[in-house]
């Protein structure tokens, strides 16, 4: 990695993240080793917005490593709640810690966390801006199930306005070569200005339809339609129908297609697609613990 | 022809795309209490820019944040400064690559908004991204 944190896909090359990709292989094949490379370090996990899969996925790569983990999970338990300034906070913490995981509803927080800190940091998600960990996992389950990313053609379905899995993933995809579709409803398309920067910087291969047609399609990634995105609630489950992926509009698609999703899923993807082969977003999510097994070990040099 | 007399001591902007004018005195902070002599001349017929906008300050003198502000909205203009109704310096505003302490950013989820710290901006081409919350804007939308 470029410097000494992980704060934006932005930040990386893609050199840098099939390097990271590698040593994420050797760390899913060494998860319950016995031997603990962390075994003196000590790693804050600060999330001052509430997580459930990305905060214990990064406790339990820690714990794998071997290396302590203090956790903050509950902003009211701590000085933040008496008016300490952010900065503040993460002056003291750094000086507790080897390496800062941190998640925070301000845009930027991590950045400036990075800033401020000597000890590395993680972004853990700053609002609706960046979640760099989340990019890496999607990347790399492409890879895994793909075999390869450059040239696969991926779907990428639902709100794609607000959702920052979405953008990051958009960027990541580019950068690696794949070829993009983006299916949205009306007023949730992804914003124009990433399209082009992705495409201008990549020559990326990137189109928009609102057709539920995935024959063409090896990866499907799906997120979540909000019902607050819109004013009127029949508009709301109209669209949140139109765009539900069911076995009903599986059915032209390719046998080896994969389904993807950052989690969690309310309602987006019917219970029985769940079952089928190509539903792989559970195995998806057990790859957070060896990519974020992976940038911790980068991040603090033991690799 | 439309006459505007000289200023004694102050600064003359030129060369300010046409219709910018009025930001340009916004940027200055010039309100109606100013005490000394203002002059906005729209639509200035230019053989570069077809038509420019130039505003006249007196008692005014720019510093590099204001330039840099200026450069955001109106990336031509030409600042004159005016001592004894002589033109002692003139210079090109430049739009530097990397913004510190100009403009604050306008999303309101923006770090920056919250705590007590400069705001960075990196100029890509007429558009400039912060560094914080990583958002692209408009070089006039940065303008308040």
């Amino acid at each position: 990695m470029g410097g000494k944190d992980l704060i934006s896909i932005r930040d990386l090359a893609r050199e840098e993240i099939e390097e990271l990709f590698e040593l994420t292989d050797k760390m899913d094949k060494r998860l319950a080793s016995d031997s603990k490379p962390l075994k003196n370090a000590v790693i804050a996990t600060l999330f001052f917005e509430p997580s459930t899969r990305t905060r214990f996925s990064f406790q339990s790569a820690a714990a794998r490593l071997g290396a302590d983990v203090l956790s903050l999970e509950d902003i009211s338990t701590t000085s933040a709640a008496k008016g300490e300034t952010f900065i503040d906070t993460i002056r003291t913490m750094d000086g507790y810690c080897d390496l800062i995981v941190i998640r925070h509803k301000l845009e930027g927080s991590a950045r400036l966390a990075a800033d401020v800190a000597e000890r590395p940091v993680v972004n853990a998600g700053d609002g609706g801006n960046q979640h760099p960990t989340q990019t890496l996992i999607d990347l790399y389950s492409i890879r895994r199930f793909k075999k390869r990313i450059e040239k696969t053609n991926v779907c990428l379905v639902g709100d794609l306005k607000y959702a920052r899995t979405m953008r990051s993933l958009l960027y990541g995809l580019g950068m690696f070569g794949a070829n993009v579709t983006l299916v949205s409803p009306k007023g949730l398309e992804m914003d124009k200005a990433v399209i082009s920067e992705v495409k201008s910087r990549f020559s990326a291969s990137v189109s928009e339809t609102n057709a539920m047609d995935f024959s063409d399609c090896d990866v499907l990634y799906v997120c979540r339609i909000q019902k607050e995105r819109f004013a009127d609630p029949y508009e709301a489950e109209k669209v949140q129908k139109e765009f539900r992926i069911t076995g009903e509009n599986l059915k032209g698609a390719k046998p080896e297609m994969v389904i993807l999703h950052p989690l969690p899923k309310i309602d987006e993807i019917a219970p029985e697609v769940d079952a089928s082969p190509n539903a792989r977003y559970f195995e998806q999510a057990k790859f957070g613990v060896p990519i974020r097994m992976a940038v911790i070990m980068k991040l603090l040099g033991k690799a | 022809m439309l006459t505007v007399e000289e200023i004694e001591s102050g600064t003359v902007i030129d060369h300010i795309r046409h219709g910018k004018g009025l930001r340009v005195l916004e940027i200055l902070e010039i309100a109606a209490e100013y005490h000394s002599r203002v002059a906005l001349v729209m639509n200035v017929p230019s053989n570069k820019m077809g038509r420019k906008d130039i505003v006249k300050v007196e008692g005014k003198l720019l510093n590099e944040k204001l330039m840099d502000k200026i450069a955001l909205i109106a990336p031509d203009a030409t600042v004159n400064l005016i001592q004894n109704s002589k033109v002692i310096e003139k210079r090109h505003v430049k739009l530097h690559s990397k913004l510190v302490g100009v403009v604050k950013c306008p999303n309101p989820k923006c770090i920056t908004n919250t705590e007590n710290i400069e705001s960075v901006f990196i100029v890509e081409a007429d558009k400039a991204r912060c560094a914080f919350c990583e958002r692209l804007f408009k070089s006039e939308e940065l303008i308040e």
